[in-house]
């Protein structure tokens, strides 16, 4: 247990400072934006509709120390029932159509959705056809995209801020 | 039929590993696949092909993996009755296989499971997508029905289903666990939910362009699949890439396997209760990723290994930073494996779970790291060395536990002996030129290029059409021979142990259901 303590002690703190809403200043920081909006935190479910796991990889990817998405009271929840965020990657595969209509049913409203990726934007590299449905707009609503193969986890955070603060979304990874 | 008498009448076929080829009929190919298991051989694919237009027939490719050599075994059939001899029962993966190729080709075997296991009801059960004369564009309503999951019965039993959409960031697939009171007495996956059609999308590129494709079958094995790819179509070429390009690669692929590797440590410790462990070895994780930024352009190595060589020519100073980060990275791996070994709670929850038997192992084709950690040597970089494994070999990590903790040494071991590998290359990188230009490529050549990523041997195999265009490609995932282990190692388990065996596995969705 010393060793861990120690360890976890010279590791220190590795969270970096997140994006900002849209031209926000420092005084005006993601928590206090994210507070306004919602009291305490953003639950996000995310489904994979399809993808090659490298979006995946890059949401994961938020919850280590660097990016620390919890910190700033942003979590992943198990269920769409708990969700006001659903982040989803596609392609969206014809075996996946009716379980992501399933899920964001299953969300209460409010809610965001967020594209993530150039397959979940628009297609990708797999497109439509008798497997693919291409983009996650053409089967539900989308707020937002998030384009890049994959996108990064800070272009991912900063579409997470923009839309739930109502800004013009980026686009970009 | 004996292994001499198959040698005797094979042709080579180009590739980066041995490979021979021989074309049976009916009776032949199966005698043929029952010396292969004889032989201690592993089915590692099925593939059919639609030759309607070329002379009337159907063809069914299987691929046996020797220590030694890559067979591969072919069977034509006409067109008006496409019926092959099952391998079932010879080698548990086949049924999965067969039907894959059934959903996709309307291509049978004689025996076996007959449910459909890519097909959820997205195309009718009269369309075969992989045809030639289908149109690829053409999409159809889904047509859900349930699907016959083998029930189990008794006092107490009772089902969780769970999937295809899980609780955390992962991909899609079904789990139906039956159990009595916590313990697992089955469970039965259904996968295919992340099919997308890559084959039948393959054969509206060019050849040119189909390591892009390849590289996004399954993204955390963007390195493996890609340079399988190219492999495959340099080999068809006879195009020697340039030794810096050469070397490029492997660094990309060990810092692929690196990079899941240190995921999967953390995600284990995270499993098991010890959440200190995500957040020390995802923070290394992400070192690695923003070096290989700064190396290759990008945090994930897709579209690097392009035909011909690589895509991006690192600066000497960014290799310089990688390989004193990579000397950090080393440093804290052992560390931190000390705490993860003296952890007696971690331990605890690792040892005798998710075991798997090595003759159990050897019967299914175990691949790759599942495979070493059940004490089975299985590794291509050392079985069938390509440059620039033929000159720099790795010790193969190999644990005979079977466990998790048996997968999770593995990966200890596979962690330092890849960062040994990337030493050694950034201590001493060819110079000179790191692409050259591919030929044209007549019709009708073929290719076989296979990788051990960091799941296993990959491969893909291409075959070339007009116009420079790919008349078909597969691709072939180790995931498909491991997950049938999964579903044995879980029995008699808790099904609250599920995820932490799930992730001592960490298989592919996506490049399985292709």
């Amino acid at each position: 247990m010393f060793d861990i303590l120690s360890r976890i002690r010279r590791t220190g703190r590795l969270s970096e400072t997140g994006p900002q809403a849209g031209k926000a200043t420092a005084s005006d920081p993601l928590q206090s934006k994210l507070h306004q909006t919602f009291g305490r935190a953003l639950c996000i479910r995310q489904v994979d509709a399809g993808s090659c796991n490298g979006c995946e990889l890059e949401i994961q990817a938020l919850g280590n120390p660097y990016y620390n998405l919890e910190g700033s009271g942003i979590h992943f929840v198990a269920s769409p029932r708990h969700a006001d965020l659903l982040l989803v990657t596609g392609p969206v595969s014809v075996n996946m159509e009716e379980a992501l209509k399933r899920t964001y049913q299953a969300m209460p409203k409010p809610k965001w959705v967020i594209a993530v990726g150039d397959c979940g934007a628009c297609g990708g590299i797999f497109g439509t056809s008798y497997a693919s449905r291409g983009s996650v707009g053409n089967i539900i609503p989308v707020d937002a995209m998030v384009n890049g193969c994959p996108p990064s986890p800070t272009a991912l955070m900063q579409a997470i801020v923009d839309v739930t603060t109502g800004m013009p979304q980026s686009g970009q990874g | 039929m004996n292994l001499d008498t198959l040698e005797q009448e094979a042709v080579r076929v180009p590739s980066n590993v041995a490979v021979s080829c021989i074309t049976f009929g009916a009776e032949s190919w199966l005698q043929a696949a029952d010396a292969m298991q004889q032989a201690g051989a592993v089915l590692l694919t099925l593939w059919g092909s639609d030759d309607r237009d070329r002379d009337g027939h159907f063809r069914i490719h299987a691929a046996y993996l020797m220590p030694q050599r890559l067979w591969i075994i072919g069977h034509a059939m006409p067109s008006d009755s496409p019926v092959y001899p099952s391998l079932s029962r010879l080698f548990p993966v086949a049924d999965r296989l067969q039907r894959a190729v059934r959903d996709l080709l309307g291509i049978h075997a004689d025996g076996g499971d007959d449910r459909p296991w890519l097909r959820h009801g997205g195309w009718p059960a009269s369309v075969f997508p992989l045809r030639r004369d289908v149109d690829p564009a053409h999409a159809h309503a889904v047509q859900s029905s349930a699907y016959p999951f083998v029930h189990v019965s008794g006092d107490g039993v009772h089902e969780i289903p769970v999937g295809p959409v899980h609780a955390g960031t992962i991909e899609p697939g079904h789990f139906r666990f039956s159990l009595v009171g916590e313990k697992v007495l089955r469970l039965e996956q259904r996968l295919g939910y992340a099919h997308k059609g890559v084959a039948k999308r393959f054969e509206s590129m060019r050849l040119d362009d189909g390591h892009r494709l390849a590289a996004r079958a399954c993204g955390d094995s963007t390195v493996a699949f890609s340079w399988a790819y190219c492999s495959a179509l340099e080999s068809m070429n006879a195009t020697v890439v340039p030794p810096r390009a050469v070397t490029l690669r492997a660094l990309a692929l060990e810092l692929e396997r690196v990079a899941n590797h240190l995921g999967d440590l953390g995600a284990l410790g995270n499993d098991a209760g010890l959440a200190f462990g995500q957040t020390q070895f995802s923070a290394l994780k992400e070192r690695l990723l923003r070096q290989n930024a700064e190396v290759f352009g990008q945090r994930y190595l897709f579209d690097l290994v392009v035909p011909g060589g690589v895509a991006k020519d690192p600066p000497e100073r960014a290799l310089v930073a990688l390989s004193s980060e990579l000397s950090d990275i080393k440093r804290e791996v052992n560390e931190l494996r000390v705490l993860y070994t003296n952890h007696a709670g971690l331990q605890d929850r690792l040892q005798g779970t998710g075991y798997v038997d090595p003759a159990q192992a050897r019967t299914m084709g175990a691949l790759g790291l599942v495979a070493r950690a059940c004490g089975l040597a299985r590794d291509l970089r050392v079985d069938l060395p390509w440059p620039p494994y033929d000159k720099f070999l790795p010790t193969v990590a190999i644990c005979a536990d079977g466990d998790v903790a048996a997968r999770l040494q593995v990966r200890f071991d596979e962690v330092l002996e890849s960062l040994r590998l990337c030493s050694q290359w950034l201590g001493d990188m060819p110079a000179g030129a790191i692409c050259v230009d591919l030929p044209d490529t007549e019709p009708g050549q073929q290719g076989i290029g296979m990788i051990e990523g960091w799941r296993g041997p990959v491969l893909a195999a291409v075959e070339s059409g007009v116009n420079e265009g790919i008349r078909r490609c597969h691709i072939h995932d180790p995931s498909w021979q491991n997950w049938l282990l999964l579903e044995r190692a879980v029995l008699d388990n808790i099904v609250a142990d599920f995820p932490l065996i799930n992730k001592s596995f960490n298989l592919s969705y996506s490049g399985h259901d292709g």
